[in-house]
C-alpha cells in the first residue's frame, strides 16, 4: 500500500534527524504519538505536535514515561499507528511497556535518541550504550527488531521502515538514533507518496465466530481486531492461549514464548539489512552502526590509502543481530574491527558469532563525543597484522 | 458467595437489607436446587462464561461490583460495540479477563494511560477503567490525578478491598489506620488517601462512592457516569475476607455486608474532604460531586480550531484510518 499523500513532505529539505525522524512517522501513516519531554529527542515530538492536527492525529504529552509508553499502545489497539520518543533515562522507564507490546503483539515504534549514561549521564551528548537494553531490557525472553540510522535522511527512511516492520511482525520496533544523528541538519529528501511504500495493519477479515486473536498459521504473526471492531477480544500481558485467555499452563508457555521468538528470528534474513563494501578479499572488516560508521569511514580510507586490505560492514539492523552475515566473514577475514560510543556491546554479538574463526577488536569510547578516526585507524593496522 | 447471592437477590427484586443470614443461605441453595434452570440470568451475555470460575475468594466483593457493572449496561442501553474496559494488575485487573467487551489487562498501575490513548486514537469508543485501589492510586496515582486534571473522557471504577489482595495482604494506601497488614504487621500508620477527595481536587466532574452492600445505587452511578463527559470516578468499597477482614479480625464476607449496612451513610453532595475512610467507623456513601466542565477532547479540538483554521485537519474516526488493509 502507498503511504497517504496527506502526510508526506514531498520535496528537499535542510533537516535534523529528529525532525527528519518525526516525518518518516507521519508518512509512514502514524497519526497518534504520546512523548514526555527528554534531551536530545524532544524535537520529534515537537514537531509531530505541530504537524499532526493539519493531517488529522492526536498527540499528547503525558506525565511520565512509563504513561507515554502504555498510552501509545492504547492508540495501537484503538486502530491508529503509534510511536513514542524519548531518551536513556526514558527507554530505561519504557522497558516493562516494551515487554507488554512484545506479549501482546502490539506493533509500535520507540524512537531512542541515545545519550551518554549512565543514569543522567551526558543529557546533551551523544552516546551508542542502550543497544543491549534494547535488545534485553524488559524482563523474560522475547524479539524485538532494531534499526540504527546514521543520517537525518535515513532517520526519515528507515522510520517508515520501522513502522513497516512493526505492522509486518507484530513487534515493537527501535529505532536507535544517537544524539549526533538527532541533532545533525543534511538534505533530506522525501519522495512523493506514491513512492513511499508502507505496510498496512494485519487486521483480521475473519468472522467473529472464526476469529481467534492469537492463533497463527504459517508466518507465526496473528492477525489483529481492534476495540471497537465488534470481535470483544482480550488482550493480556499475562501468558494466554489463542483465544487471548490467560493460561499459565507450561506448554501454553513454551508454545507462546518460542512462537514469539520465532516469529522474528525465522525471518533474519528478510529483516537484516546492512551495507557493505569491499568485503572481498579483505583481512579486516570494520563493524559499525550509527553515528560511529561516519567516523570509521575516514578511519578505512586512510588505511586503504596505506595498502590494507580493510572492508565495512554497517549494520542497519542491530537486532536480531545478522549473525549468518558475520560467521560467512569470520572464515574469510583474520579480524573485526568494531568501533562503538560504548565499552563494548555489538562487539560481543560479533565476537560470539564470529565463534574464535576470526580475531576481534573492540574500539570503545565512554561516550560525549564522537570516536577520533586516528583511533580506530591504530586498531585497524594492528588487526591487520 | 456474595457474588451469586446477590445476583440471586437482585433477580428476586430484592435487597439483602431485609434479609436474616438463615434467609440469605436457603436462597443461595434454591439456586443450586430448585430453581428453575431455563431462567437465564440477564448479565450472563456480558461475561465470558468459558472462563468460569473466576479466581476470586468467596466472600469477595469483585464480582458484584461486576454484576453491578453489567446491569447498568442494559439499563443505561450503551453501544457494548463501542464498548471498551481496561484494568491494570491484581485482583480487580482481572474484570477484564471476565467480561466479553473489547477488554484489555494492561500493566501495574498503566489502565488508566492505556485507556487514554485507546479514546485519544478512537473518539468514538467508551472507554471504562476497572481497577483496583492500589492499582490506581499507589503505582498507578500520577496517571489517576493526571487524567482527571485532563479532565480525559474515562468512567473510572476503583474496587476499593483497602489492601493488596492478589500478593497476600501488604498495606495500600488505602489501608485504614491501626489495620494489620502483612507489611505492616504491627498496624499501619502511615495515613491512608480519601480517594473521593483526591480525585475531586484532580479534576474530576463526576465522584461517587458506594458499598458492595448497595448494588442497585452502584448501577445507578454507573449509568450515571456514562452519560457524563469527561473524568468520572466511582470508588466501591469491598470486602476482602481472605486477607483484610480475616487478619483484623472483621470477620467474613458476610459480616463485611452488615458491616456496610450498618455503619453506612449516605450523604448525596458531601464535602470530600469529610469522607475518609476508617477501619470500622462510619463509610459515607453517595454522589459526592457532579459538574460540568470541557473534557481533554473537546478542548483540544476548539484550541486546534482557533488557533490553526482551516489548516486544522479533525482527526479521522478508527474506520477512517488508513492503516487496515
Amino acid at each position: 500500500m502507498k503511504a497517504d499523500p496527506r502526510g508526506v513532505l514531498t520535496g528537499t529539505h535542510f533537516m535534523d534527524g529528529d525532525h527528519a525522524c518525526c516525518e518518516g512517522a507521519l508518512a509512514a501513516g502514524s497519526r497518534f504519538a504520546a512523548g514526555y519531554p527528554i534531551t536530545p529527542s524532544t524535537e520529534v515530538v515537537e514537531r509531530f505536535a505541530a504537524r499532526v492536527p493539519t493531517v488529522g492525529g492526536a498527540f499528547i504529552q503525558m506525565e511520565d514515561e512509563l504513561a507515554a509508553s502504555i498510552a501509545l499502545q492504547g492508540g495501537v489497539w484503538a486502530g491508529a499507528k503509534a510511536f513514542t520518543v524519548t531518551s536513556g533515562p526514558g527507554f530505561s522507564l519504557m522497558m516493562e511497556h516494551i515487554g507488554y507490546a512484545a506479549m501482546t503483539e502490539t506493533p509500535c515504534v520507540f524512537v531512542d535518541v541515545q545519550r551518554g549514561g549512565p543514569s543522567t549521564g551526558l543529557p546533551t551528548l551523544p552516546a551508542q550504550a542502550d543497544m543491549m537494553q534494547a535488545k534485553w531490557g524488559s524482563h523474560g525472553d522475547y524479539e524485538i527488531i532494531a534499526l540504527c540510522p546514521n543520517s537525518p535522511q535515513e532517520c526519515f527512511d528507515l522510520t517508515i521502515k520501522a513502522f513497516n516492520l512493526a505492522e509486518e511482525f507484530r513487534v515493537p520496533v527501535m529505532f536507535m538514533m544517537d544524539e549526533v544523528v538527532g541533532h545533525m541538519t543534511e538534505k533530506v529528501v522525501i519522495p512523493p507518496a506514491d513512492q513511499i511504500e508502507v505496510v498496512p495493519r494485519k487486521h483480521t477479515h475473519k468472522s467473529v465466530e472464526d476469529y481467534l486473536p492469537y492463533g497463527t498459521n504459517g508466518d507465526l504473526v496473528p492477525e489483529m481486531a481492534h476495540a471497537g471492531d465488534g470481535y470483544n477480544s482480550h488482550v493480556t500481558g499475562l501468558t494466554h492461549d489463542e483465544r487471548g485467555y490467560p493460561n499459565m499452563t507450561l506448554p501454553i508457555q513454551d508454545k507462546l514464548v518460542r512462537r514469539l521468538q520465532n516469529k522474528i528470528l525465522n525471518a533474519v534474513d528478510r529483516i537484516t539489512m546492512f551495507e557493505e563494501e569491499q568485503l572481498e578479499g579483505a583481512d579486516v572488516v570494520v563493524v559499525s552502526y550509527g553515528i560511529t560508521s561516519r567516523v570509521a569511514q575516514r578511519a578505512i580510507g586512510v588505511a586503504r590509502e596505506r595498502g590494507l586490505r580493510v572492508g565495512k560492514l554497517r549494520l542497519i539492523t542491530a537486532w536480531p543481530f545478522p549473525e549468518k552475515k558475520i560467521k560467512e566473514l569470520a572464515a574469510k577475514v583474520k579480524a573485526f574491527v568494531v568501533p562503538e560510543l560504548n565499552l563494548g556491546q555489538m562487539v560481543r554479538e560479533v565476537e560470539r558469532a564470529a565463534g574464535g574463526k576470526a580475531k576481534t577488536f573492540a574500539v570503545s569510547h565512554a561516550g560525549g563525543g564522537v570516536h577520533n578516526p586516528e583511533d580506530i585507524l591504530k586498531v585497524i593496522v594492528e588487526a591487520s597484522r | 458467595m456474595t457474588d451469586s447471592l446477590n445476583t440471586d437477590l437482585t433477580n428476586k427484586g430484592l435487597t439483602s437489607t431485609d434479609l436474616t443470614k438463615e434467609d440469605l443461605v436457603n436462597i443461595d441453595s434454591c439456586s443450586s436446587d430448585s430453581c428453575n434452570d431455563d431462567v437465564v440470568n440477564p448479565v450472563e451475555r456480558f461475561l465470558r462464561s468459558d472462563r468460569v470460575p473466576h479466581i476470586w475468594c468467596p466472600g469477595c466483593g469483585i464480582g458484584t461490583t461486576v454484576n453491578s457493572f453489567a446491569r447498568a449496561l442494559i439499563e443505561s442501553k450503551i453501544d457494548l460495540g463501542s464498548l471498551a474496559l481496561v484494568s491494570g494488575i491484581g485482583c480487580t485487573g482481572r474484570v477484564a479477563g471476565y467480561v466479553k467487551l473489547d477488554s484489555f489487562h494492561t500493566t501495574h498501575g498503566r489502565a488508566i494511560p492505556f485507556a487514554t490513548g485507546l479514546k485519544l486514537a478512537n473518539p468514538k469508543l467508551n472507554v471504562v477503567v476497572y481497577s483496583g485501589d492500589g492499582d490506581l492510586s499507589a503505582i498507578g496515582g500520577n496517571h489517576l490525578i493526571h487524567a482527571a486534571r485532563r479532565n480525559i473522557d474515562l468512567k473510572v471504577i476503583c474496587v476499593n478491598n483497602l489492601i493488596y489482595a492478589m500478593t497476600g495482604g501488604q498495606t495500600a494506601p488505602t489501608t485504614p489506620d491501626h489495620s494489620t497488614t502483612s507489611t505492616n504487621p504491627y498496624g499501619v500508620f502511615e495515613p491512608s488517601f480519601n480517594l473521593p477527595h483526591l480525585v475531586e481536587a484532580a479534576g474530576a466532574v463526576y465522584v461517587a462512592r458506594w458499598t458492595t452492600f448497595h448494588v442497585r445505587q452502584l448501577s445507578r452511578a454507573i449509568s450515571e457516569a456514562f452519560k457524563k463527559k469527561g473524568f468520572s470516578f466511582i470508588e466501591v468499597i469491598s470486602p476482602c475476607p481472605t486477607l483484610y477482614q480475616r487478619r483484623n479480625k472483621l470477620g467474613d464476607g458476610l459480616d463485611a455486608m452488615k458491616y456496610y449496612k450498618e455503619k453506612s451513610k449516605v450523604r448525596n453532595g458531601a464535602p470530600t474532604n469529610e469522607v475518609g475512610m476508617t477501619m470500622t467507623g462510619e463509610i459515607i456513601v453517595g454522589k459526592f460531586v457532579d459538574r460540568e466542565r470541557p473534557d481533554y477532547q473537546t478542548m483540544m479540538r476548539a484550541q486546534y480550531a482557533e488557533s490553526l483554521g482551516d489548516r486544522y485537519v479533525e482527526q479521522p474516526s478508527a474506520e477512517e484510518v488508513p492503516v487496515c488493509s
